[in-house]
């Protein structure tokens, strides 16, 4: 009996140092991400009076909501994410599938595939620039063969060059994920289908892409958080106030912030993480209906 | 036949893979060519597009932008400019190694004692916490722009090198993979050395730091090149321009003088080049292991 109570006791101690391990990270976590975020989320709901910050409700966020550039701004965004990552998730398989076969130099093709991570955000945007410049290498090749220049960068194609970026950037972390994933499957499920007459289509969609679907759900929401990571490109490709087709969420907020307006600029804040903890949840729930079978 | 066709498939599927690999890799080789050109050279080549490149000088434009990979003459004069004659590079250089490198090491030594805490004991509360970390690492930039602020406000670090590394080291990603890699630790050699003794320091010590060495550093290199290219923490939390570090100042050169930003940029490459080779195994385990958001 006693002895057991000493075990006890230990266990306890021995459970507190290990809490307390987590003390430092946790304290930082609230300090400086936690804590602030209630502070945005009072200022969303109160007046930009200093004097008496009065409560003002919702009226921050219609303010915000009904405010035209908010409106491009979020427009802009959503069509970029919805159009990036989708393609930099597809395409990141396919070229997962493609390395999946027999070919040689494929450790190779994964160092360059990678290299794009490494390359500073500065001279990204400068070779940008030298391809899709009106004058640049781009519009040259579409003179040669009788197109019309375009000012890509000023225009409403303006998205095309940064998805493009973003697809290059991307497209090798996203890979090595997949890769890992397809390495991960079980081969024998495969070649059972196979031996009971599955086409190559079955295959695919209905063991792999199956199997695939937590990190589906993952390289997704990576790509969603990187696709939000392009504003630095786009902001030193363009500056504070770029064409209207590039005028993303984060300029919004950049300006706001400059402009001093904390309210406006927390109530931008909340809705953002809002629609982020919505997006995020739906493609839980998705992956937990879709690949609960699977789940090992 | 069959064997034929197979043949060929797999002909084309590796033209496929190796055209696209040389895309990608076609703007790292391009930036650090071109940092071998001498200014006039890459006055013609690019003078169409950054008009000031030549203004002033009688240097010879081409009317079409030339994107050429092989400089006509190798030279170093814009190493020799950005290293020796601006020492403003150096010190934006500098800059950006005394932000990032406490960053990468208070973040690593943060999340090793977090991530081990997640790892054992796991209540209910924790792994609530654990979903908070998750959610708020996945959270843009902007969401995290006024909180970073107000508490450099709050605590008079605003303006100072501070104001970003503070944040900086309590960042939820390292913790986020170090507990991915952690809790593949077989339980059996925590309760082994448990049996023998061992406390929980011991333990956090000398097992599971040990076995971690390899996901240590590929975390360090995640978390390096990320904040390497940082731009929003600067722009926001630096008023002194002098703070700023290279990712920031190296794009306000490059219409000015493309062909000084292009050696810049691969100096500045170095230390991300450096790790990637010696460590892209570690850096793909890393990436890895990021791909499960359970588990």
């Amino acid at each position: 009996m006693k002895t057991k109570s000493v075990r006890a006791k230990y266990e306890v101690r021995e459970k507190l140092t290990c809490n307390t391990f987590l003390l430092a990270s946790f304290s930082g976590v609230l300090l400086f991400y936690i804590l602030p975020f209630c502070v945005v989320m009072y200022y969303s709901v109160t007046s930009a009076d200093i004097s008496n910050h009065s409560f003002v409700g919702l009226d921050n966020f219609k303010t915000v909501i009904n405010n035209n550039a908010f409106r491009l701004a979020a427009k802009n965004t959503l069509t970029f994410s919805f159009t990036a990552v989708p393609l930099a998730v597809i395409l990141a398989l396919g070229l997962a599938l493609l390395l999946e076969s027999k070919i040689p130099g494929k450790s190779m093709m994964r160092t360059f595939f990678l290299s794009p991570m490494m390359v500073p955000i500065a001279s990204i945007v400068l070779v940008w620039q030298v391809i899709f410049d009106f004058n640049g290498t781009l519009n040259q090749f579409l003179t040669q063969w009788g197109l019309d220049k375009i000012d890509w960068f000023k225009s409403e194609y303006g998205q095309i060059p940064i998805v493009l970026m973003f697809l290059w950037k991307n497209l090798g972390y996203n890979m090595i994920l997949f890769m890992a994933a397809l390495n991960n499957m079980p081969r024998e499920l495969i070649e059972e289908a196979q031996v009971d007459g599955a086409g190559r289509l079955y295959c695919f969609f209905k063991i792999k892409v199956r199997y695939l679907s937590p990190t589906l759900l993952f390289v997704t929401i990576l790509s969603l958080i990187n696709s939000f990571k392009i504003f630095r490109e786009v902001y030193l490709l363009t500056g504070d106030y770029p064409f209207e087709s590039l005028y993303l969420l984060q300029h919004y907020m950049n300006n706001m912030f400059s402009a001093l307006d904390y309210q406006k600029l927390s109530a931008a804040a909340v809705l953002m993480a809002g629609a982020m903890v919505l997006i995020i949840a739906i493609l839980f729930i998705c992956e937990s209906i879709f690949g609960k079978d699977v789940e090992g | 036949m069959k064997k034929k066709i197979r043949w060929v498939g797999r002909a084309l599927v590796f033209l496929i893979c190796i055209s696209f690999a040389f895309v990608f890799l076609m703007p790292t080789v391009l930036t650090i060519t071109n940092s071998f050109m001498e200014k006039s050279e890459i006055a013609a080549n690019y003078g169409i597009i950054f008009s000031s490149l030549s203004s002033g000088s009688k240097t010879f434009v081409s009317e079409e932008v030339n994107l050429k990979f092989i400089p006509d003459k190798v030279s170093f004069s814009q190493y020799k400019t950005a290293l020796i004659m601006s020492p403003d590079y150096l010190l934006k250089f500098w800059n950006s190694v005394i932000l990032v490198v406490p960053i990468v090491l208070g973040q690593l030594l943060v999340a090793c004692f977090a991530a081990y805490s997640f790892t054992r004991y796991r209540g209910r509360f924790k792994e609530i916490l654990f979903f908070f970390y998750i959610i708020l690492m996945l959270m843009p930039y902007q969401v995290t722009l006024v909180p970073n602020f107000l508490v450099s406000q709050w605590l008079g670090v605003y303006n100072t090198r501070w104001a970003v590394i503070l944040p900086g080291i309590f960042a939820p990603f390292a913790v986020f993979l170090l507990t991915k890699f952690m809790r593949r630790i077989p339980f059996s050699l925590i309760e082994a050395a448990k049996l023998d003794g061992a406390g929980e320091f011991q333990i956090f010590r000398q097992v599971c730091i040990p076995m971690c060495r390899s996901a240590l550093y590929s975390v360090a290199i995640l978390v390096f090149i990320d904040y390497w290219n940082m731009v929003e923490q600067p722009l926001i939390l630096l008023e002194n321009v002098d703070l700023h570090p290279l990712s920031i100042f190296l794009s306000k050169i490059n219409s000015t003088e493309a062909g000084l930003a292009f050696a810049v940029a691969t100096v500045y490459m170095l230390p991300t080049l450096f790790m990637f080779l010696h460590g892209e195994e570690y850096l793909v385990e890393g990436i890895t292991y990021s791909g499960s958001v359970k588990g």
